[in-house]
């Protein structure tokens, strides 16, 4: 059964995240005043036609490293599900 | 002097290529080669330039697919073998993101993307790139780009700095590398940097827009002089 990959990719803490402050911003002068802050990051959907859940996984770390995010300012985090055939 | 060929990357989304092609041309003994990305022949080139634009539309991440064209598996192998590659721009980017130089480019401080003409100082003087510029000269060169943020994490920018890799700042008129001059939020204000073994140089500015007076500025002739000297001999 193959996998769907629901990949989040995610600025570091320590890099300035201006999408995310003119967000807060905006939040802020709506009214929502409890809104602390905001934080913009994307969200990538992968579909891997593998039958092995660890290989899935293993894919889905690499292709994570190598070009969907980038280590120096980039995290990532992943779910693994398997993916109805229709 | 002997031919140099300089070959001129072109991705889908460069917009810099032809502006690259002008400024090489207008140099006796500079020919000029243009390579599509989906090439890999690099055409027996002495120097690669990775233009500006936004290969592959930004997407992802400014570089990040570029990165893996055919014409780039190519041009890595020629950096590593000690060959000369300059990145401009997006092209700076390209580098970061193939891991020729280290570090990343994030968004610019304010949000916006910027174009206008920008002052740089050389700091580093004793590169192939930088040898006709006087160490410390303050330089007029215009940049164009809204992801120009350059991050190096504590440990990466000591060693930056040990290694005399950072070649241009911003600064102002004086020199001053001051946050006021620093355009894009860049750490350390750096503006442009090389690797260790000094053959690869990355910077945001555009030496290609100020390589001639009608444009408001030579002062990025002489990167190119530097380097064709250098590898004419």
């Amino acid at each position: 059964m193959p996998y769907k990959a629901k990949i989040k990719v995610t600025l570091r803490q320590s890099i300035l995240d201006v999408q995310g402050k003119a967000v807060e911003h905006a939040l802020k002068n709506l009214g929502y005043g409890s809104v602390a802050s905001a934080r913009i990051g994307k969200y990538i959907e992968v579909s891997i036609d593998e039958t092995e859940r660890g290989e899935a996984e293993r894919i889905c770390c690499e292709i994570c490293e190598k070009l969907l995010s980038n280590p120096v300012m980039e995290n990532y985090s992943f779910e693994l599900e398997p993916e109805p055939v229709n | 002097m002997a031919d140099v060929r300089v070959g001129i990357v072109v991705f889908p989304g460069s917009n810099c290529d032809h502006d690259t092609e002008y400024a090489v041309a207008s140099f006796s003994g500079a020919v000029p080669v243009m390579l599509w990305h989906n090439e890999h022949d690099l055409q027996e080139c002495d120097v690669i330039i990775l233009p500006g634009g936004f290969s592959y539309g930004d997407y992802l991440r400014a570089g990040s697919i570029a990165r893996f064209s055919p014409i780039m598996q190519e041009v890595i192998a020629f950096a590593r073998k000690g060959y000369p590659v300059l990145g401009i721009c997006n092209g700076f980017q390209v580098l970061l993101e193939s891991g020729l130089l280290e570090g990343a480019l994030s968004k610019n401080r304010d949000k916006k993307f910027i174009c206008s003409d920008t002052i740089i100082k050389a700091v580093n003087c004793s590169t192939i790139f930088t040898s006709g510029y006087s160490q410390g000269e303050v330089l007029s060169i215009p940049i164009a780009h809204g992801e120009g943020n350059y991050f190096a994490p504590p440990e990466l920018l000591e060693s930056l700095q040990e290694h005399n890799q950072i070649v241009f700042t911003y600064a102002d008129r004086d020199g001053n590398e001051s946050a006021e001059a620093n355009p894009n939020g860049s750490i350390g204000n750096i503006a442009g940097l090389v690797n260790r073994e000094g053959n690869v140089l990355g910077l945001m500015p555009h030496p290609e827009r100020a390589s001639e007076k009608l444009l408001g500025s030579e002062d990025g002739r002489r990167l190119f002089e530097s380097l064709f000297q250098h590898v004419a001999g």
